[in-house]
């Protein structure tokens, strides 16, 4: 399994150095800048702001997701980016609580170097927390990519996404749960919650099994990021505190 | 019916069409429990399915399909471009998806779709990458001339499984796609030889004269699901699309190789036994389509 060399010297399942800061802008009700090595985001998000758009349930709360590249225009890459994610968004926030509201969440991309959409849905997640809105579990979003051997690496820096590469698999699995109830208990289906899939987007030609396959270096990789996500959310929360608002 | 719920008392005193209207949830799950659907179909079962070729006289390949009531109209035109430099012998495909305001109550005009740019760049994506099309075919002259294939579909009823329906339609308009006869006249230059010319007088040899079809390898074919509790309905319509919200779809070529695996989020979890049988359902209806478009195939040979 370690056969294939990473120009970055890392292991297929290892991930790059994640970094996340919240509580970085003033005026944005909550914010979050997440960076998997080179590749950073930054998240704010606005609301919830009274009234909804046209052709929105007004019974619901409505998340808005407003894309901003690095450069240019946005093009059709990111309308379909900020579709999955505010379905993304959608499905783990509890629209229930704040019906006929709006909440912006705003995406700026800093730099990408690779896997930039699941970079973006972990920054717009930690900031959703860091604003307060009410979610049901965290997203941790992960990138797998399948080389032509049949291999998987995970996280693919921007120089391998280019590589012939024979498919992408952006994965987002709920979050792990720490629970103080037995572990039968949080079966679904025979499975644990956290390997449910919230979103799943493919790219390029592969078997069902290889996908199969994704799908379980996904699981495996977003426990580690969970943690990483749990433990950075606990680290600031004493400053929490402190924010006008 | 029997069943022990809140609703249960409710639709024995209300009028059927009141409860669907006020309770639409539930209206679908008392269904779901008999498994059958409003408009009798099973669960599993996509809607009935036709295609038409060449239903665009005036363009190079066209076709019509219609799943139930969702109508999708691809055309593709044919031109003649330089290619890029980074590659010299491969042509070119362009895609746009059109949601004109006829479609559905939910289009205005003069307001674009948020759902268009987004079928439109998941179709070019799916045909891009699944192969289909081998795009060195469509050069002419290496370096100095390709085709462009501009892809052209037009939503005219837009009853749920939009991607499907719009998919199948490119596939089948690239199936009947005739490509223009064109030669080099006297300044190298790639003039398009009209049809009538084609009799007798052709002072210029043509270029492509034996690549008037494209070899499509391995089509995809593909299949929405919902995913409500733990129920799956095949090929939702546009009403239980609205009311349950988690969207699965799944692209799989002829030799049953994953193209996509699609889900944009959505309340309901997919684990890996949805899955299974999300793709297992796909692989029949894969089945399906393909005998449909090579009826329509075989259908025009015979004309």
């Amino acid at each position: 399994m370690m056969e294939i060399d990473r120009a970055d010297g890392r292991t297929p399942n290892q991930l790059r150095p994640l970094a996340c800061s919240r509580n970085i802008l003033h005026r944005a009700h909550g914010s979050a800048s997440w960076s998997q090595g080179d590749t950073k985001v930054l998240a704010a998000v606005y609301g919830p702001k009274a009234g909804t758009k046209k052709n929105e349930n007004p019974e619901k709360a409505c998340i808005e997701v407003i894309w901003k590249p690095k450069t240019g225009q946005i093009g059709k890459l990111e309308k379909e980016y900020e579709m999955i994610l505010k379905r993304t968004l959608q499905s783990i926030c509890i629209l229930t609580i704040n019906p006929n509201t709006t909440t912006s969440v705003i995406v700026q991309v800093v730099h990408d170097d690779g896997a930039l959409l699941t970079c973006a849905i972990n920054a717009a997640c930690a900031a959703l927390v860091d604003a307060g809105i009410p979610i049901k579990h965290l997203a941790v979003a992960i990138c797998c990519c399948l080389a032509e051997d049949g291999y998987v690496i995970l996280d693919p820096t921007k120089l391998e996404e280019q590589q012939k590469m024979k498919g992408f698999a952006f994965l987002v699995f709920p979050n792990s749960i720490h629970s103080v109830l037995p572990e039968g208990s949080l079966l679904v289906e025979g499975e644990p919650v956290e390997h449910g899939i919230i979103t799943s987007v493919t790219h390029g030609l592969m078997s069902v099994e290889e996908y199969l396959k994704c799908l379980e270096r996904g699981h495996a990789a977003s426990a580690k990021l969970s943690d990483f996500l749990r433990r950075s959310l606990k680290l600031q929360l004493p400053s929490d505190s402190s924010k006008a608002k | 019916m029997g069943l022990p719920n809140v609703s249960g008392d409710l639709s024995a005193e209300m009028e059927v069409d009141a409860f669907r209207r006020l309770f639409p949830l539930r209206f679908y799950e008392r269904h779901l429990s008999e498994s059958i659907r409003p408009d009798a179909r099973p669960l599993g079962r996509a809607r009935d399915t036709t295609l038409a070729l060449g239903a665009v006289a005036s363009a190079d390949g066209s076709a019509l399909a219609k799943i139930g009531s969702t109508t999708m109209l691809a055309a593709i035109k044919m031109e003649v471009m330089s290619p890029s430099t980074d590659s010299p012998d491969e042509g070119c495909i362009a895609i746009d998806f059109h949601m004109p305001p006829i479609c559905s109550p939910i289009v205005r005009p003069g307001r674009p779709v948020e759902a268009a740019p987004v079928v439109s760049k998941q179709l070019s994506d799916t045909i891009l990458s699944s192969g289909m099309i081998n795009l060195k075919e469509l050069s002419l002259v290496s370096g100095k001339a390709a085709w462009m294939a501009y892809l052209d579909i037009y939503c005219l009823d837009a009853d749920g499984a939009l991607f499907d329906a719009a998919l199948l339609s490119a596939v089948a308009a690239f199936s009947h796609l005739q490509i223009p006869i064109v030669s080099l006249n006297d300044d190298g230059k790639i003039v398009v030889v009209s049809e009538e010319g084609e009799g007798g007088k052709l002072d210029k040899e043509p270029v492509n004269k034996e690549k008037r079809k494209l070899t499509l390898r391995s089509l995809p074919f593909s299949l929405t699901c919902i995913l409500h509790k733990n129920y799956i309905l095949a090929d939702p319509t546009a009403e239980e699309e609205s009311i349950m919200e988690t969207l699965v779809t799944v692209v799989l070529d002829s030799s049953s190789r994953l193209v996509s695996f699609y889900k944009p989020g959505g309340p309901v979890l997919a684990y890996t036994s949805a899955v299974q049988d999300c793709v297992a359902l796909t692989r029949q209806r894969v089945k399906e389509l393909k005998k449909i478009l090579d009826e329509a195939v075989s259908g025009m040979e015979i004309d």
